[in-house]
């Protein structure tokens, strides 16, 4: 029944984890093939890290299967786990030289002397740093650490290498340079790699899958071009890379009005006038002098040189404000022309279109939701207790400054710049999500009060 | 002019703190029975202590060798005790965590009369016979505090990942304990092991409080029926001499350790 497990070094199946109230997985499942080079990539709190450890066997799923090569792993103890795991920080054992942190393991195991000996010589080298068998651990440079860490995990032979943000340490340069040589490394080994980072750049260079992950849940999962070119919601556009990511109307196949304008595209079956997310990457945008030729005009806001290209922020004729990288400089002030190709737009499906709860009547005027009364229009005919669903335009929600004149308080979450206005994921401290839309500038982590007036409120009887 | 007070005020402070133990040093030298009689040059009560020449030498000796088993036995048991104790604290979280920091703060803080007085009725509740046993068990209450206070910095201290690589790396629970958790928690149980030591040494409420009626004397137990006879015993001058040039020694020989290791670390 289960033949097709050959196949896969490490199966999760619908891996559920909560710390308290907090769920940190929500039903997550992954299936890697032997010997690839996987990234968990989210952003802090997305869940990446426990689920790694999880994977290592430091805690267990609420719920859930861990197999690996095959075998269930759900319930095994840490140390008896055909992995080995690469720490953020390190964890050398600081009372021991690098030749017997390496060799901790294999002396574990029983592994003859001279045996041992060859396997250190080995990683040492494959890490760069022979010849530092003897010295002290904590007299060694981060980045050094770093690799006796990594010699530790692979002296071991694991089946699969856990690394949870090896190179977050690490400065700048350090982290390129060991970027290549983890990649080198595998390709040497021939090992599969699971890598947890935050920075989606690392994610790019090194992996052949990335899994994105946000609040506990996979986004996406594909090769790093699919993951740019593909992104299948906003939040995986936006997380990886630069973009535009615009409200659209997918007027028929083929045909997606942004920006106040129709463009050519090449996405089908969204159905007709059907409200999407559009995204445009920067350096996708073609921008000319020739007003004539384009499809439409823009206005210069700012030009800053960044290296290899420039990056603009350009005001449209409609008043979308759009980020470009070219190499071409042009002035602020300047009038241009915009060309975006049909390839170039990517189309998603939109996650939601407005804000929708729960809700149970109080009185003909009064509705619950989110554990909180709000004011509602006179309801004919309205049963205290009758459940509801309710319904508030992202635009309808306020957001005001003190957090006392709220309705409910909560903090921004998440913001995503839509050309013309942000869209905000708050998190009430009920732990409710609320999507707002709005020009005011918030920022992440900013506390808010929330309100929203009865006419605003939209309830739709759930027998209807 | 400023500098010249302060000089005197430390001075003033150290004379005062360590004239006491000057003054038994300097009497440790003379024969005479009565303390602040100078009678000449003396090294004789020296002698009298180590060949046992001397009036209920007897007592004296068993009451040091108690004094050294019984400290010895607690500050042991006190140590895997508190060390495991303080592995416990330091993976709890919240509000547990906080309950039992506090309780073990209690005993700290609690004055030893009431801990004797306690654990006394404690014992006859129990229809325990008081001796040996009883000391050294009360002698492990007060002793275990001490030392959870001094092994749990060195577990905040620690990478919190580094008992999780032991695991990784194929180490049972057991062995993570032994070959990672131990050695990096040694400087801790030995400070706490010293501490427990001298704690238990130096106790002198406890000790009258759960001995029993067996006759079991402890140093401070003897020190104190022997002044009560009439006078101390003037060989116990020379011992306590003894002992604080030994705690003296060892202060000396810890701060230069110590001194060492910053040296080595900051290169």
């Amino acid at each position: 029944m289960r033949m097709e497990n050959k196949d896969y070094i490490i199966e999760l199946n619908n891996i559920s984890k909560s710390f308290g109230d907090k769920v940190i997985l929500n039903d997550v499942s992954i299936k890697v093939k032997k010997g690839e080079f996987v990234t968990i990539l989210g952003p802090s709190g997305c869940g990446k890290t426990t689920l790694l450890r999880l994977l290592a066997g430091f805690g267990e799923a609420d719920s859930g299967e861990i197999r690996i090569n095959g075998n269930d792993y759900t319930h095994v103890p840490p140390h008896l786990r055909p992995v080995n795991t690469v720490f953020q920080r390190y964890a050398l054992f600081p009372h021991l030289d690098v030749y017997e942190n390496i060799a901790f393991g294999l002396k574990l195991q029983k592994v003859p002397g001279n045996e041992i000996d060859k396997i250190v010589r080995k990683v040492l080298k494959m890490v760069s740093m022979n010849d530092y068998e003897d010295r002290d651990v904590e007299s060694l440079s981060g980045g050094q650490q770093q690799r006796v860490a990594i010699a530790r995990a692979i002296a071991n032979q694991p089946k699969v290498l856990l690394l949870d943000e090896p190179l977050a340490a690490l400065d700048l340069k350090m982290r390129k340079d060991m970027q290549i040589e983890l990649k080198e490394m595998h390709k040497k080994l021939g090992i599969t790699f699971i890598y947890v980072t935050h920075d989606q750049e690392e994610a790019l260079t090194l992996s052949d899958t990335i899994i994105v992950m946000n609040e506990g849940k996979i986004q996406q999962i594909g090769t790093p071009t699919d993951i740019y070119n593909e992104p299948q919601n906003s939040f995986v556009a936006d997380f990886i890379g630069e973009s535009n990511i615009l409200n659209g109307t997918m007027v028929k196949d083929k045909l997606v009005e942004f920006v106040g304008h129709e463009f050519e595209c090449i996405d089908e079956g969204f159905g007709e006038n059907a409200p999407v997310d559009v995204v445009v990457r920067p350096e996708d945008i073609y921008i000319v002098r020739n007003l004539e030729s384009a499809q439409f005009t823009a206005k210069v806001k700012s030009c800053t040189f960044k290296g290899v290209h420039y990056e603009m922020f350009v005001d449209t004729d409609k008043g979308y404000e759009l980020m470009i990288q070219d190499y071409n400089a042009f002035a602020p002030e300047q009038e241009v022309g915009l060309i975006i190709r049909p390839a170039d737009i990517q189309v998603m499906h939109k996650e939601r279109t407005c804000n929708t709860f729960e809700g149970e009547m109080v009185d003909e005027t009064h509705v619950k939701f989110m554990d909180e009364t709000f004011e509602c229009l006179p309801q004919a005919d309205a049963k205290a207790g009758e459940k509801v669903t309710v319904q508030v335009d992202f635009s309808k929600v306020d957001l005001i400054d003190h957090i006392e004149d709220g309705t409910l308080e909560g903090d921004v979450h998440f913001i995503i710049y839509k050309g013309d206005h942000y869209h905000l994921t708050i998190l009430t401290d009920e732990g409710y999500h609320i999507w707002v839309d709005t020009t005011d500038i918030w920022d992440k982590g900013d506390l808010v009060g929330i309100n929203i007036a009865p006419a605003d409120i939209k309830i739709v009887k759930n027998n209807e | 002019m400023k500098r010249f007070f302060a000089q005197c005020y430390i001075w003033l402070l150290l004379v005062v703190l360590y004239a006491p133990i000057v003054f038994i040093a300097i009497f440790s030298f003379t024969e005479s029975k009565v303390l602040g009689n100078w009678t000449g040059f003396s090294t004789k009560l020296y002698t009298n202590l180590f060949t046992g020449d001397m009036q209920g030498s007897g007592a004296l000796v068993s009451a040091i060798e108690n004094t050294i088993l019984i400290a010895l036995v607690a500050a042991t048991v006190a140590t895997i005790l508190g060390t495991v104790a303080a592995i416990g604290i330091h993976n709890m979280r919240g509000k547990g965590k906080q309950a039992i920091n506090f309780l073990n703060n209690i005993p700290i803080l609690n004055p030893d009369i009431i801990t004797g007085v306690s654990l006394f009725l404690l014992f006859v509740f129990l229809h325990i016979s008081q001796g040996y046993a009883t000391v050294i068990l009360a002698h492990i209450t007060l002793c275990t505090p001490y030392v959870v206070l001094n092994v749990l910095p060195k577990l905040t201290q620690m990478n919190p990942n580094i008992y999780e690589a032991a695991l990784d790396l194929g180490a049972t629970p057991y062995q993570a304990l032994r070959k990672v958790l131990m050695p990096l928690l040694k400087p801790g149980m030995i400070s706490g092991f010293i501490l427990a030591f001298t704690m238990s040494l130096d106790d002198f409420a406890i000790t009258f409080f759960t001995r029993g009626t067996v006759g079991l004397d402890t140093l401070s137990t003897y020190i104190y029926t022997d002044a009560r006879k009439g006078g101390l015993t003037p060989e116990l001058r020379p011992l306590i001499t003894l002992m604080f040039v030994g705690v003296l020694v060892l202060l000396i020989v810890i701060n230069i350790r110590a001194m060492r290791n910053a040296k080595n670390n900051a290169r």
